[in-house]
């Protein structure tokens, strides 16, 4: 019985990863030698169709946003379910019927929080 | 400058080096969409497999100058236009080169009014002027490859 154990079975991908790594570095390393490099602040400038860019791409906006963007995904998802449960209301009848209208009610006590806490007030 | 970039002397390996580089550069000329008026439909036509530019690698037209490596000015250049042209070429990378598609292109054509730049040559450097009004697909391939053999005087490694 060996004192070490060596996987020698696994050499191939140790052999793989040098030739892998090697390949990608290699190729990096030849463009980084061969390539032109002329910057000036035209060519670095952002590119806006050829305008000369007037304000940075990254704006501020407002956090209302957010909120309004949280409610979406919930009410989304709800149109989600919807959808199936619909398509497939023949064959699961009463019992599914009164599953989603419980989902909805939970759904619906979410939203009357939403508003109650203004939300959707998108002056204040 | 790049680093290698004509820092050397003729001899066996910079002139290999100059040809290798000099027949990728050749065979993968990406074009820039600049189409201004008619000559782009010709354009156009070049890409499709009738003419099949692709035979040249050059069937990649990019909507960025960050991509591209030729800008086909394809049409009447208007002054107004005039600096969107010259900073969509200040935006391509090296090597860039340019083609003059058409009279109007070339020298303002039939279009010697104020409002017209008398050939794009009065804005960025060219390469290859390409008649016809327009002119046909091939005129345009023939361009191109005329385009492949200066690229292949180039030198690069070389000083």
């Amino acid at each position: 019985m060996p004192e070490t154990f060596l996987p020698e079975s696994y050499l191939p991908v140790l052999i793989f990863l040098i030739i892998a790594s090697g390949f990608a570095i290699g190729t990096l390393a030849v463009g980084w030698l061969i390539r032109p490099s002329r910057p000036y602040a035209k060519k670095l400038s952002p590119y806006e169709s050829g305008n000369p860019p007037f304000s940075d791409a990254r704006q501020p906006f407002p956090i209302r946003y957010y909120i309004i963007a949280m409610l979406f995904v919930i009410f989304d998802i709800e149109a989600v379910f919807l959808y199936p449960w619909a398509a497939a209301f023949n064959k699961i009848g009463l019992y599914a019927l009164v599953e989603m209208v419980l989902f909805i009610i939970i759904l619906f006590v979410g939203y009357i929080y939403a508003l109650g806490k203004g939300a959707l007030d998108w002056e204040s | 400058m790049g680093i290698l970039e004509r820092q050397f002397e003729e001899n066996v390996l910079t002139t290999t080096v100059d040809a290798m580089v000099n027949w990728a550069r050749k065979s993968s000329i990406w074009p820039m969409t600049f189409g201004l008026a008619c000559c782009a439909i010709e354009m156009m036509a070049i890409t499709v497999p009738r003419y099949d530019i692709a035979r040249l690698g050059a069937e990649v037209f990019r909507a960025t100058p960050r991509q591209s490596d030729l800008m086909i000015v394809a049409g009447t250049l208007t002054r107004k236009m005039a600096s969107v042209l010259r900073q969509v070429y200040d935006q391509m990378p090296e090597p860039r080169y340019v083609i003059a598609m058409g009279t109007c292109a070339t020298s303002g054509g039939i279009f010697n009014t104020y409002s017209v730049v008398q050939g794009v040559d009065q804005i960025v450097p060219v390469d290859v002027f390409v008649p016809g009004c327009p002119p046909r697909p091939e005129a345009l391939i023939h361009g191109i490859i005329t385009l492949q053999k200066k690229i292949e005087q180039q030198k690069f490694l070389r000083k």
